[in-house]
C-alpha cells in the first residue's frame, strides 16, 4: 500500500516534467521516416543535443506534403516541413504559413542558391539510370531518335515526374511540345510514383528510367553492384533540390532553427547520401562516402527559379498531356 | 428488426462515405471541372465496363466448369481464386508484367518463334490487368449461385431427362440472371475507381482517369472542391450503374429446397472437353504471374528485414477487426434488402465507388480540430477498410440472403422466430458458405490495403503495404518482392481459415 502510494507520488512528479521536455514536430515525407531512410539516425543525433523529443510525421510523398500543410493550414502541429523540392515551394510560400528561416546555411550546390523562405538539406540531378552495358543517347533528341524504351514518372501525382516536365521546359522552352511528342513512342509507360517506374526497370521492363545520378550508388554501395550507372544529357541534368522550412505558426521556433542548423551539421549531412541517396546540401569534413566518386557528373546543371516553376508548371503540363494523349 | 436495424447501418454507411465528400467540397477553391476531366470520365467508364464484361464473361464459363467436374486439386483451386484479388497493385502488375511483358514469358515465347513481340500497354493491357485480378472473384460469385440451387431442381431436371440445353433454358440462365448483374456491377466498381493498375498499364495520359484527376487536384492544385465534385461524378456513374443491374435482376424462383446434396448434370463428350479446356486455360492464365510473385519473393524470404514483422502483426490486428464489422453490418443490410428496403442497394454499394482520397481527406478534415490524426491511425484504418470492404461482403451476401427470405421469411415470421434465435437456428446455418467467404474476403483485403491511411500514418506501427511500399521506396525491391509474398501468404491464410470455415460441411 505504501509503496502504491509512494508509486502514484512518484508518478504526479515525474508527469510534469515529461511534460517540460519539448516536442519538435517534423512533418517530412514517408520515405525519410523509414528504418531505411534518414530518419531513425537524425532523431538520435539531434535528440542527443537538444534535450527534446524530435517527432517525425509522415505524411506520403513529396507531392503529398504540400497538400498536408494546406489541409492543416495554421492549425497545425508541425512545426518543422521537410521535403518539398523547388517545384513546390512558390505555392508553399504562397500559403503564407512559412517564416523566413533567418539562417546562412553553407552550401555546396552546383547553381547559387537563395531562399528566404526554405534551406536546402540535399540535392540531386534527374537522370535516365540504365545498364552499363547499354549505349546510352546524348541528349532528349538523341533518345527520341533511338528505339530506346524508358519509363518515367506521371508529374501529376509524382515530384519526379514534375521534375522531368521542367527538365524538358528549362531545356526546350517553346520546342519542349515537339520533344515530348518524339519522344512519345520510347516512352513505355507513365507510373504514378518513383517505385513503380524503378521497379518495372530492374525487371528488364524498359532500358532506361527516369531517377538520379546517385542511384547506381545504391546498388554499389548496398549490393556490390556495379552495373547500373546514369546518362549525362549535354543541355544539362535538371536538379532536385530538397528544401525544408519553419512554419511561422510553430510554437517552438527557436527549437525549429536548432533542428534546421542540425540538418546542415556534418552529423546530419553525412547521413543522407546512403540513406536517402542524395548529395549532401553541405558536404561534411570527412567527405563524399566511398563509391560516389565513381557517379557521373553532369557538366551542366538546369534549375528553373521557384516562381518560374510556378508560372510554367500549368502550360507544360497541359503541353505533356496533349503530346502523350494520342 | 432487421430492416430497423438496416436502415440504421445504412445511414451510418452514407453518412461515412458521403460526409467526408460534403466536407471537402465545402472548403474554399475555385471547383468546376473541364473538357479533360470529361474525357477522363469516359476513359474511365469505358476501361471499367469493358474490364466488368470480360472479366464476368471468363468467370461463367470458368464457374460452370468448376461447378459440374469434380476432379483431383479442385477445392485447392477454388480456395486459390481468392488469391489475385488480395495482391497489392504494384505486385500483382509486376507479376503480370512477368509473364506478358517485355522481358516476360510471353514475347521469350514469340521471340523464339521468330515473331515481333507484343506490348502489354495500353487498353487491352488494363483490361487483362482487370481480368487477372476479378476474374476470379467473379467466379466465385457466380460459383455461389450455381451452388444455391436446390438439389430438389436438380432431380426434378434430371427425372423430366432434360438436355443440357433444357437445363441451361430452364435451371442456370433464370439462376444468372439473378446473379449476374451483382457481379458484373461489382467488377464494374472496382475497376471504376482502379488507379495505379490503369495508370501503370495504360500506358501515358490519354489512360487518365478520374481518380487521377482527383490526385492531381488535391495534390498539385488542392482545389478541395474540384476533387469532391470529381469524387461525385465517380459516385454517380456507380449509382447509374446499380439502378441498371437492379433492373436487371430478377430473382431465380425455385422455391426452398432441402439441402440434400446433389451433384449437377455433367454431360461427357465435347461438353467436358470444353469444361475442363476452361478451367486449364483459366489456371494457367492465373498461376503464372502467381507463380512468378512467389519466384520474386522467394530469395528475399530468409532475410527479411526486422521491419517487417510488427508491420505484418498491425495489418493482421486490422484484418481481425475489420472482418467481422464489415461481415455483420453487410448481413444486415442483406437481410434488409431481402425483405424488400429497396432504397439501402445504393447506399451499400456507396463505398466501393468512392474516392479513397477524398475520402481521407474529408476524414482528416472532419478529425483534425480535435485529435492529432497520426494518434486515430489504427481506428480509422480499422473504420475505412471495413466501410471499403463492406459493399464485396454485401454482394457476396445478397443472392443467399434473398433465397433464405423467399424460403424461410414466413415460416420463420409464424413461429416469431427473431433476433439472436434466428440469427442461431436460421441465418448462420443457412448462410454460412457466403458468410466464410465474405469473411475471408474482408480480412483479406483488410491485410492487403494501404488505401486511405495515408493521411493517418504514425511514425510507429506501419501497416505491412506501408512497410512495403517504404521497401521499394528505398531501393529495396528485393526485400520488397520478399515482403509482399509474406503479405500474399498472410492475407491468403486469413481468407483460407475463414473460407473453409463456411465451406465446412458443404460439398462444393
Amino acid at each position: 500500500m505504501k509503496s502504491l502510494k509512494f508509486a502514484a507520488g512518484l508518478a504526479f512528479v515525474a508527469t510534469p516534467v515529461a511534460a517540460e521536455t519539448p516536442v519538435l514536430n517534423v512533418l517530412t515525407y514517408d520515405s525519410f521516416v523509414s528504418e531505411w531512410g534518414p530518419g531513425p539516425a537524425i532523431e538520435t543525433g539531434f535528440e542527443a543535443e537538444c534535450s527534446c523529443d524530435l517527432r517525425f510525421i509522415p505524411a506520403g510523398d513529396g507531392a503529398a506534403l504540400l497538400a498536408r500543410v494546406q489541409l492543416e493550414g495554421a492549425k497545425t502541429d508541425a512545426d518543422v516541413v521537410l521535403g518539398l523540392d523547388t517545384n513546390l515551394t512558390a505555392a508553399a510560400r504562397e500559403t503564407g504559413l512559412f517564416a523566413p528561416h533567418g539562417q546562412a546555411p553553407k552550401l555546396d550546390l552546383p547553381v547559387a542558391f537563395e531562399d528566404a523562405n526554405f534551406v536546402p538539406y540535399d540535392w540531386g540531378w534527374f537522370a535516365f539510370v540504365h545498364n552499363r552495358t547499354l549505349d546510352a543517347p546524348k541528349n532528349f533528341r538523341d533518345l527520341a531518335g533511338s528505339d530506346l524504351k524508358i519509363v518515367i514518372q506521371d508529374p501529376r501525382s509524382s515530384t519526379p515526374g514534375l521534375g522531368l516536365l521542367m527538365w524538358v521546359k528549362a531545356a526546350y522552352g517553346d520546342e519542349a511540345a515537339q520533344v515530348w511528342k518524339d519522344l512519345a513512342d520510347n516512352i513505355v509507360t507513365v507510373t504514378p510514383g518513383w517505385s513503380e517506374a524503378y521497379g518495372m526497370f530492374l525487371e528488364g521492363e524498359a532500358d532506361m528510367v527516369l531517377s538520379y545520378t546517385t542511384s547506381p550508388a545504391y546498388h554499389l554501395i548496398s549490393e556490390q553492384d556495379d552495373s547500373k550507372t546514369a546518362a549525362v544529357f549535354d543541355e544539362g541534368n535538371y536538379m532536385q533540390v530538397e528544401v525544408m522550412g519553419k512554419l511561422a505558426a510553430s510554437d517552438q521556433p527557436e527549437l525549429a532553427d536548432r533542428f534546421m542548423a542540425y540538418m546542415l551539421s556534418d552529423a546530419a549531412q553525412a547521413v543522407l547520401p546512403t540513406t536517402n541517396w542524395m548529395y549532401p546540401a553541405h558536404v561534411p569534413a570527412e567527405g563524399l562516402p566511398k563509391g560516389f566518386e565513381t557517379l557521373v557528373q553532369p557538366t551542366k546543371s538546369l534549375l528553373l527559379g521557384a516562381d518560374e516553376a510556378e508560372a510554367l508548371r500549368a502550360p507544360a503540363l497541359e503541353e505533356w498531356r496533349a503530346a502523350l494523349a494520342r | 428488426m432487421a430492416r430497423r436495424a438496416g436502415a440504421l447501418i445504412a445511414t451510418g454507411l452514407a453518412a461515412l462515405t458521403l460526409g467526408p465528400v460534403a466536407v471537402v467540397l465545402a472548403q474554399a477553391g475555385r471547383g468546376g471541372v473541364g473538357t479533360a476531366d470529361l474525357a477522363a470520365l469516359r476513359f474511365t467508364v469505358t476501361q471499367a465496363a469493358l474490364s466488368a464484361l470480360a472479366s464476368t464473361a471468363c468467370a461463367v464459363p470458368l464457374a460452370r466448369a468448376l461447378a459440374r467436374r469434380r476432379f483431383a486439386g479442385r477445392r485447392l483451386m477454388i480456395t486459390a481464386l481468392g488469391a489475385p484479388f488480395l495482391l497489392p497493385v504494384i505486385v500483382a502488375v509486376l507479376g503480370l508484367l512477368a509473364v506478358f511483358g517485355r522481358a516476360g514469358l510471353v514475347n521469350d515465347g514469340l521471340r523464339l518463334l521468330g515473331l515481333a513481340p507484343v506490348s502489354i500497354f495500353g487498353l487491352g493491357g488494363v483490361v487483362l490487368a482487370h481480368i487477372f485480378l476479378n476474374m476470379p472473384l467473379a467466379t466465385r460469385m457466380l460459383l455461389q449461385g450455381w451452388q444455391a440451387i436446390p438439389a430438389e431442381r436438380l432431380r426434378l431436371a434430371a427425372s423430366l431427362d432434360f438436355r443440357p440445353t433444357d437445363f441451361w433454358r430452364h435451371i442456370e440462365a433464370p439462376m444468372l440472371r439473378d446473379v449476374l448483374p451483382g457481379v458484373l456491377l461489382a467488377v464494374f466498381a472496382i475497376c471504376l475507381t482502379s488507379f495505379a493498375v490503369v495508370l501503370i498499364l495504360g500506358g501515358g495520359p490519354a489512360a487518365t482517369t478520374v481518380e487521377l484527376a482527383i490526385y492531381q487536384a488535391i495534390r498539385f492544385e488542392f482545389d478541395l472542391p474540384r476533387a469532391a465534385t470529381l469524387a461525385l461524378m465517380q459516385v454517380g456513374t456507380c449509382g447509374l450503374a446499380v439502378a441498371l443491374a437492379s433492373f436487371f435482376t430478377t430473382p431465380g424462383g425455385f422455391g426452398a429446397g432441402l439441402d440434400r446434396q446433389a451433384d449437377l448434370p455433367a454431360s461427357g463428350g465435347w461438353r467436358q472437353l470444353i469444361d475442363f479446356g476452361a478451367i486449364g486455360l483459366a489456371a494457367t492464365f492465373l498461376a503464372l504471374p502467381i507463380g512468378a510473385v512467389v519466384l520474386r519473393g522467394l530469395p528475399g524470404l530468409a532475410s527479411l528485414p526486422a521491419g517487417v514483422w510488427p508491420g505484418l502483426l498491425t495489418s493482421l490486428l486490422v484484418a481481425l477487426c475489420t472482418a467481422p464489422l464489415a461481415v455483420s453490418a453487410a448481413l444486415v443490410l442483406a437481410l434488409a434488402r431481402a425483405q424488400g428496403a429497396r432504397w439501402l442497394e445504393p447506399v451499400a454499394m456507396l463505398p466501393m465507388a468512392g474516392s479513397q482520397l477524398v475520402l481521407g481527406t474529408g476524414l482528416f478534415l472532419l478529425v483534425f480540430p480535435f485529435v492529432a490524426p497520426p494518434d486515430l491511425a489504427v481506428p480509422v484504418t480499422i473504420l475505412v477498410t471495413a466501410v471499403m470492404a463492406l459493399p464485396f461482403a454485401y454482394r457476396i451476401l445478397l443472392p443467399e440472403a434473398r433465397v433464405l427470405v423467399a424460403d424461410y421469411g414466413r415460416l420463420a415470421e409464424s413461429l416469431g422466430l427473431r433476433g439472436w434465435a434466428a440469427l442461431r437456428l436460421l441465418i448462420l446455418p443457412r448462410l454460412r458458405r457466403p458468410l466464410g467467404f465474405a469473411l475471408g474476403l474482408t480480412a483479406a483485403l483488410a491485410v492487403g490495403d494501404l488505401g486511405v491511411v495515408a493521411l493517418f500514418a504514425a511514425e510507429h506501427g506501419a501497416t505491412l503495404p506501408l512497410v512495403i511500399s517504404r521497401l521499394m521506396a528505398a531501393y529495396r525491391m528485393e526485400a520488397a518482392a520478399a515482403a509482399s509474398l509474406l503479405l500474399v501468404i498472410a492475407a491468403f491464410g486469413v481468407f483460407w481459415i475463414c473460407d473453409r470455415w463456411g465451406r465446412a460441411g458443404a460439398e462444393l
